[in-house]
């Protein structure tokens, strides 16, 4: 039986054989793999570009105190970029089942219909969730768009719920009766976490700090964007950090959703501020990389 | 000779439901790009997988006929001199490469010209295919289609990475994002060959070695068949689902059903519950013992071949049983807050950015409720209190997870909570009816608390401009409108259009469309009876309905349609004297005869039919009014309406005016299309 850590580490290799790097969770807060540097600004571009990496996962209104089986305010992704998609992406992506021991001849695996988008990103794609045996355990994506920005090359995505996966691999019910190591259950490692966290994210954050520092990020990262177009080097203008601020932003912002703190009327509105930074962090990115700014798509000029 | 032709296009996973739509579209396409080719097929028969779009061709010609060509030359008079060829002539006949004396005169409107006809010999139908098949695969129509090469490359609806292409076994060559056409296929994913060598005779054969079955129809039969034998074991029965059914259909190249179990105690959940969790989350099929009642049992169908060691089916137990877990902790948790406390939660919620939440749509909704009741003339306590909380189970976590579900289970909340049964049904019902096939609620309280839900989202959406346009309704009001009137009309509700939609032109527009198509296309009139009906009025919808009825029977009868006939002749003249009424008839001037007996009949008939009319027996006003035919025939046989003098002519017009106007009010008789 693999542990949580062995699915991991066999996944991580395997892509590794395959010429990804194999990069490190990034260390602020996120919703998803996508998210992360390493997905978001590296698409962006004419580089080929290959990287698998585990992402935890914040989503505070997910949170269920550790209460339900199956649902988790912090879960981990594993996630795999291939820019551009290589032809037999499928088929090294069921190698990849096999690889963590699924005898794909002895399971049941359909590829049902399921496009991915993310307004506050700008992003979508087309796709897949990969069903095994009835479980969802993988979201497969052509990414088509990204930060408002139509892709040069489209990579694929790959994002397998490892708590799923595993649970199933190991036939237990409950995420916390994974075992994450001989000796250690998910429970051990994750539970006070799970708890400690819905409370605050849903009983003590405080809101009037939340806001502060949502506007505090936001101008931070608004103060960079604006002073790119006159940087006289514009290789070592700190993109990179504007992209830092965003993702602050976009985790507060699911902070005091939690906390139901954004009226109706506010949502629209605070969710196309975020969306305004991260459509302008990734046109200054691919400037930066490319040298010219890409034509605004027709969607960004009606905005 | 004609020889077969066949394309599979191998793609990756396509979603099910855009499959038999893209069959349809390959196939137009395919005979239209042959038509303009001049060639045809004997037949064109298509087929598909997930994974592969298939057109076979039988009878295509190897060429296309020979054609020829007329190519002019010089006029006849400038082309022989004296008998003799000119140098224009010979110049003409090199040209052609040919003696002058196969060279022809021809007549044109410019006079006669030497012409020569050119033989042109058919291009071969491989060569037409390989230039032509790429635009025809690339203009197949899906709803979402992507890049998979990079911008600016090929769009289709998943990537293409291979394509089979034979003609009489021969590939024909051709090219799509990189993949070139050959005869190679590929098995299934995991029970097939990645690589098979195919020829038009043995392709379907190969597949079928292979885990793929092409044909949609034997994949159908193999699920229903096996189904059947897995239940008849069990004395089971399927709760059959044809929509799920075609969905497993085009999801699988290699369809097996399984039974799998849960846990009976389960059942304690609400059945809506248990079977939307199946349903719309696993793609189950739902199962009833022979009393009829849920049994602990579903049907998965799998795309492969066995599941021999079990695995699958524990696979699908385990994530059945986690997503029932998951519901029965629903369940549980949303009881703790009762719906009543949940009211102030919808100002969370959003109904539309310019509409405001759900709370302030709730807030109009328990207004209109009220105002419905009291026309409807019933109790407006129950239709309130089902307003105020009908919206409510949005909050809850069950309808948060299982959108499906919301207002049926706001319904079984509020049973659980104890609210009156006129209540809870009216809030589980207030969705209906979902489409035109679904009935509408089965209480007046629930027919009012949907009327009041569907109202408020259509004036509120007209207000603010959000008019469905095309094929874009992100509101779905044409499902709202559609339901007012299904709801109005078979729920026997006299409510009056006006009091409810109020005075938005717009709307009255578009409720008048919804209304129209749905005595047409749902109940069956004729188009002209509902013309006639309609305008005679249309605020109340049961009235339409009533009148519509009585249209349907006087219509057969002797006298009706030669009178309907009279009354458009009527209304032409009318308007082309651009008469508009006003006069009374001078009983006087009228003439002896027939002119004064269409008066006397129409005298006579008028208490009548508005007696008939008052009490809504609206087929006797009909035949009533259809008696007067042969007055009408005789008055148009014996009288000049155009009378010399002016008077008299004034008060004929009136006369018919009157007619006209006074027995348009059940059905307008000129608007039925007579054979006359």
């Amino acid at each position: 039986m693999n542990s949580f850590q062995e699915v991991i580490s066999k996944l991580k290799n395997y892509w590794s054989e395959r010429g990804c790097i194999i990069q490190e969770p990034y260390d602020l807060e996120v919703g998803a793999g996508t998210m992360s540097p390493e997905t978001f600004l590296r698409v962006l571009g004419r580089k080929p570009y290959r990287v698998a990496y585990v992402q935890p996962s914040r989503r505070p209104a997910d949170g269920r105190y550790g209460e339900n089986p199956n649902r988790l305010y912090k879960h981990s992704q594993l996630q795999v970029i291939l820019k551009p998609s290589p032809d037999d992406v499928i088929d090294l992506y069921l190698a990849s089942l096999e690889a963590i021991g699924i005898d794909l001849r002895k399971h049941d695996i359909k590829f049902e219909e399921d496009n991915w988008e993310s307004p506050t990103l700008g992003a979508w794609g087309i796709g897949w969730q990969v069903m095994l045996d009835g479980l969802e355990i993988t979201q497969f994506t052509y990414f088509q768009q990204c930060g408002g920005i139509d892709l040069e090359l489209v990579p694929a995505e790959l994002t397998y719920g490892l708590e799923r996966l595993t649970a199933f691999l190991q036939g237990v019910d409950s995420v916390y009766d994974i075992e994450w190591a001989p000796g250690f259950s998910y429970g051990d490692v994750r539970l006070a976490d799970e708890v400690q966290f819905s409370v605050y994210n849903f009983e003590m954050a405080d809101v009037p700090t939340l806001w502060k520092l949502f506007e505090l990020h936001e101008a931070e990262c608004r103060r960079l964007l604006e002073a790119f177009p006159d940087s006289a080097d514009k290789a070592r203008f700190p993109v990179l950090p504007a992209y830092d601020q965003v993702l602050k932003c976009s985790h507060l912002f699911n902070l005091l959703d939690s906390r139901g703190a954004i009226s109706v009327t506010e949502r629209v509105g605070v969710i196309g501020r975020v969306r305004k930074l991260a459509l302008g962090v990734a046109r200054c990115r691919l400037e930066q990389m490319e040298g010219a700014a890409p034509e605004r798509t027709a969607a960004e000029v009606a905005q | 000779m004609s020889i077969p032709f066949l394309l599979e296009i191998g793609t990756e996973e396509i979603p099910d439901w855009m499959i038999p739509p893209a069959l349809e579209n390959l196939r137009a396409l395919f005979e239209d790009m042959l038509k303009a080719h001049s060639l045809s097929a004997e037949t064109v028969e298509t087929a598909a997988t997930p994974r592969r779009l298939v057109l076979h061709a039988g009878g295509l010609p190897e060429r296309q006929a020979d054609t020829d060509e007329l190519v002019f030359g010089p006029p006849q008079a400038a082309a022989f001199k004296d008998g003799a060829p000119t140098g224009a002539a010979l110049g003409f006949a090199r040209k052609m490469g040919v003696e002058v004396s196969a060279l022809e005169v021809q007549q044109t409107p410019k006079g006669e010209y030497l012409a020569y006809r050119r033989k042109i010999a058919g291009r071969a139908t491989r060569d037409i295919l390989a230039g032509a098949l790429p635009e025809v695969v690339l203009k197949i129509y899906f709803p979402k289609t992507m890049y998979w090469t990079g911008k600016g490359g090929p769009r289709f609806i998943r990537p293409i990475r291979w394509l089979v292409a034979l003609l009489a076994n021969q590939v024909v060559p051709f090219e799509i994002a990189g993949v070139k056409s050959a005869d190679v296929t590929a098995g299934h994913r995991q029970i097939g060959a990645p690589r098979l060598q195919v020829s038009i005779e043995d392709y379907r054969s190969m597949l079928a070695d292979n885990g793929v079955i092409l044909s949609a129809d034997v994949r159908r039969e193999k699920i229903r068949s096996e189904v059947g034998a897995i239940l008849a074991a069990k004395s089971l029965r399927l709760r059959p689902d044809d929509a799920l059914l075609e969905t497993l259909v085009y999801i699988t190249e290699f369809p097996t059903p399984i039974l799998g179990g849960f846990d009976p105690e389960f059942l304690n959940l609400p059945e809506e519950v248990l079977v939307t969790v199946m349903r719309h989350h696993q793609k189950y099929f739902s199962v009833e013992d022979e009393g009829g009642r849920l049994a602990p049992h579903f049907i998965a169908v799998m795309n492969t071949n066995t599941d021999r060691d079990g695995l699958v089916r524990e696979g699908n137990e385990r994530v059945l049983r986690a997503r029932f877990n998951d519901a029965r902790f629903f369940w549980t948790v949303d009881q703790r807050k009762p719906l009543a406390e949940r009211v102030p939660d919808l100002a969370h919620v959003t109904f539309q950015a310019k509409l405001g939440s759900y709370l302030e749509k709730t807030r109009r909704m328990e207004k209109l409720a009220r105002k419905l009741a009291k026309m409807a003339k019933i109790d407006a306590g129950p239709a309130v209190r089902a307003a105020e909380l009908c919206k409510c189970d949005l909050v809850t976590e069950m309808v948060k997870e299982l959108t499906e579900l919301q207002g049926v289970m706001g319904g079984l909340y509020a049973r659980e909570q104890g609210e009156p049964e006129e209540v809870w049904r009216a809030i589980y019902e207030h969705y209906k009816p979902v489409g035109m096939e679904d009935s509408i609620p089965s209480t007046v309280t629930g027919c009012l608390v949907s009327l009041a839900d569907k109202i408020d989202t259509l004036t509120g959406c007209f207000r603010v401009g959000l008019i469905p346009s095309g094929s874009r309704d992100p509101f779905a009001l044409r499902r709202a409108a559609q339901g007012v009137v299904k709801i109005l009309v078979e729920g026997k509700l006299a409510l009056p259009l006006s009091k409810l939609l109020g005075d938005d032109e717009q709307l009255r527009e578009f409720m008048l469309d919804r209304i129209r198509y749905y005595f047409k296309e749902i109940r069956g009139f004729k188009y002209d009876e509902v013309n006639a009906a309609l305008a005679a009025g249309y605020d109340d919808l049961t009235d339409v309905e009533s009148r519509l009825e009585a249209l349907r029977e006087v219509r057969p009868t002797e006298n009706f349609e030669p009178l309907a006939a009279s009354f458009k002749r009527i209304k032409n003249i009318l308007r082309q004297a651009g008469f508009t009424g006003g006069a009374e008839v001078s009983a006087e001037i009228l003439e002896a005869g027939p002119e004064a007996d269409l008066f006397a009949a129409f005298g006579r008939l008028r208490k009548r039919v508005e007696g008939f009319r008052k009490k809504k027996q609206y087929r006797q006003a009909l035949e009533a009014i259809a008696s007067l035919r042969p007055q009408v025939d005789l008055f148009f046989d014996k009288v000049l309406v155009n009378a010399p003098d002016p008077q008299v002519r004034l008060n004929r017009l009136t006369l018919l005016h009157k007619l006209l106007s006074e027995f348009s009010s059940i059905a307008d008789f000129s608007e039925i299309v007579t054979a006359q």
